[in-house]
């Protein structure tokens, strides 16, 4: 009897998060990929029907008119091209300034290494959009850095860092910042102090002990972090819209431009789909290394 | 512990004044008399006007009303999801569909957001044409959306809380007779409630602060406060957005500063407790 409700409340526990799931995260993809083979159509909702009826049979019909047009525009191949190097050059940007402020975090004592972690989540709770937002006023034209840097004489014409690649990965590398640090203080931390102090002992010198012991020890907390920035850092929608140039779209920008300005529904489909292909398998490492994570926990 | 070199303490220098800059700058703007934002009009300045002009802008204060009510539920439900989610994950060992469940926990950590807004809108109209629900778009979706993406992030919190304690507490109330659902509500919640209040806080932040999911599935007539931010700064800065930024910074940060001073305090007591306790055996 016990034995039953346990069981029966096991079910629940674990089938309502399922379902909900399967539901609200698996079955809206399955739609997005049934959609990127419609086609547009002028009604409500904006594509034609995905069964064809003939003779009482319904035909599935099947385009792939929107991928072959993915391919010979090359608006979309170089929004793509262009999105993943931003994430790329973004992500390694975190790395270099994220991984020895984890560094230092990890290597700090008692109260100063809870301030210091908590200085580095704070920006994280505070919206989003806004720091964004904030880093406008600095490099606008008449910005803040321009005024500085004139007012001191290091330049006479004020830069233009608006609207410029150097804007975008600013913005990106400014909001991804903690995602990076994060899973990298979390392994540096774990790191047994002994190894280090071992090296010392038989004559490494602390770069030495560095690059053979502690970089080879926090690989995972690289992969985990470098991962959790670019990803989301491809598609992203809200950094290149406010600091990001004009005439070079990221995809995340294009989806969202076919979907709200041209009203092209199946189009906007197909564009999520390449974008999830190509990030397939970056995702997989992630649930990977973040499953293993979890797992050296225990 | 060993101290750091030189070169990783410097860029922690300089890793925090990238963080810090902008949102200083936000605020010291917010007290600028000029409109030209970044221009200190130091003859007129600090002055409050825009913090009067902005308690005086009801789409902002609507829309931040707006916000605010989606969040509350949001957290909620994906707090009530994502500990179902945890416990389960962390506990019930090996299951059919464990795979599945970690992978749909793990996913939207990392989904552009781009495709999960489209996506969930694609769903709310196909279900809407299927069987008449949802009627539109607007706060019901934000709020199904929203729990669902936050649902993950609770599941992280509550799953990893839970690997840090062991079993032998519960496995010894279930051994001395206690029904599951007892030792579920006197034991697992209570060592999880820490994993709760933070992650409802973190639930709440993300839905209170998304705005691309938002955009998809909100639909005209609803709009959030990041919707209206948004479509403000577009089109320029504006000092009235300076001081919104500051009073959601300054809510923030005090009340982070209070539950980190609330927590050491526990702390402190416990440990004393824990002294007393072991001075009273001897």
């Amino acid at each position: 009897m016990a034995q039953n409700m346990n069981q029966r409340a096991r079910r629940l526990v674990m089938g309502i998060p399922l379902v909900w799931l399967l539901l609200l995260f698996v079955l809206p993809f399955l739609i997005v990929l049934k959609l990127s083979f419609s086609q547009e159509q002028l009604s409500i909702p904006p594509y034609a029907p995905f069964l064809h009826w003939v003779n009482g049979l319904p035909q599935p019909l099947l385009h792939i008119s929107n991928y072959t047009f993915l391919f010979t525009d090359p608006l979309y191949i170089s929004a793509y091209l262009y999105s993943l190097k931003v994430a790329l050059v973004s992500t390694l940007f975190c790395l270099l300034l994220g991984y020895p402020m984890a560094y230092v975090i990890a290597r700090a004592e008692g109260t100063a290494r809870s301030v210091l972690l908590m200085l580095v989540i704070l920006p994280f709770w505070t919206s989003f959009l806004l720091r964004v937002y904030a880093w406008i006023g600095l490099l606008k034209h008449n910005g803040v850095i321009n005024n500085i840097l004139m007012y001191l004489g290091v330049i006479h014409q004020p830069l233009t860092m608006l609207q410029t690649d150097f804007a975008v990965y600013v913005g990106i590398v400014y909001s991804y910042l903690p995602f990076m640090i994060l899973p990298l203080y979390s392994n540096l931390e774990k790191h047994d102090v002994a190894l280090l102090e071992a090296a010392a002992d038989l004559g490494a010198r602390p770069f030495t002990t560095f690059l053979r012991v502690t970089l080879p020890q926090s690989v995972p907390g690289i992969i985990a972090g470098s991962l959790l920035v670019f990803i989301p850092a491809v598609g992203e929608y809200v950094v290149p819209s406010l600091l990001g140039r004009t005439d070079q779209l990221m995809i995340g920008r294009v989806l969202s431009d076919e979907f709200f300005e041209n009203r092209d529904w199946p189009l906007a489909s197909a564009v999520a789909i390449l974008m999830l292909l190509m990030l397939v398998v970056p995702i997989m490492l992630f649930q990977h290394s973040g499953g293993r994570q979890m797992e050296s926990h225990r | 512990m060993k101290s750091s070199g030189w070169f990783p303490r410097t860029m922690l220098a300089v890793g925090l004044t990238f963080l810090y800059a902008p949102i200083l700058s936000m605020m010291v703007f917010s007290l600028n008399n000029s409109r030209l934002v970044t221009v200190w009009d130091a003859a007129h300045s600090p002055t409050l006007k825009w913090y009067v002009e902005l308690l005086g802008n009801d789409e902002i204060l609507d829309a931040a009303w707006l916000s605010i009510r989606i969040a509350l539920i949001a957290a909620s439900g994906a707090v009530v999801l994502g500990t179902l989610t945890g416990v389960a994950l962390a506990r019930f060992g090996p299951f059919r569909g464990r795979t599945l469940l970690v992978g749909m926990t793990t996913a939207p950590l990392v989904m552009p957001e781009v495709i999960t807004g489209l996506a969930l809108l694609l769903l709310f109209i196909t279900l809407q044409q299927a069987i008449g629900w949802p009627r539109g778009t607007g706060m019901v979706t934000i709020i199904l959306a929203h729990i669902t993406f936050c649902t993950a992030y609770v599941a992280v919190v509550v799953q990893s809380r839970l690997v840090g304690f062991d079993e032998s507490l519960e496995e010894a109330a279930l051994d001395l007779g206690a029904r599951p659902g007892t030792v579920f509500f006197r034991i697992t919640l209570p060592l999880v409630l820490p994993a709760l209040i933070s992650g409802w806080l973190l639930s709440f932040t993300l839905s209170w602060d998304d705005l691309v999911i938002t955009q998809f599935v909100a639909g005209p007539g609803s709009s959030t406060l990041p919707m209206v931010i948004f479509s403000k700064v577009r089109l320029g800065v504006s000092p009235d957005v300076n001081a919104l930024a500051t009073i959601m910074v300054l809510f923030v940060a005090t009340g982070i500063t209070l539950s980190a001073l609330w927590m050491r305090y526990q702390n402190r007591r416990r440990e004393r407790d824990m002294q007393l306790a072991a001075a009273a055996n001897q």
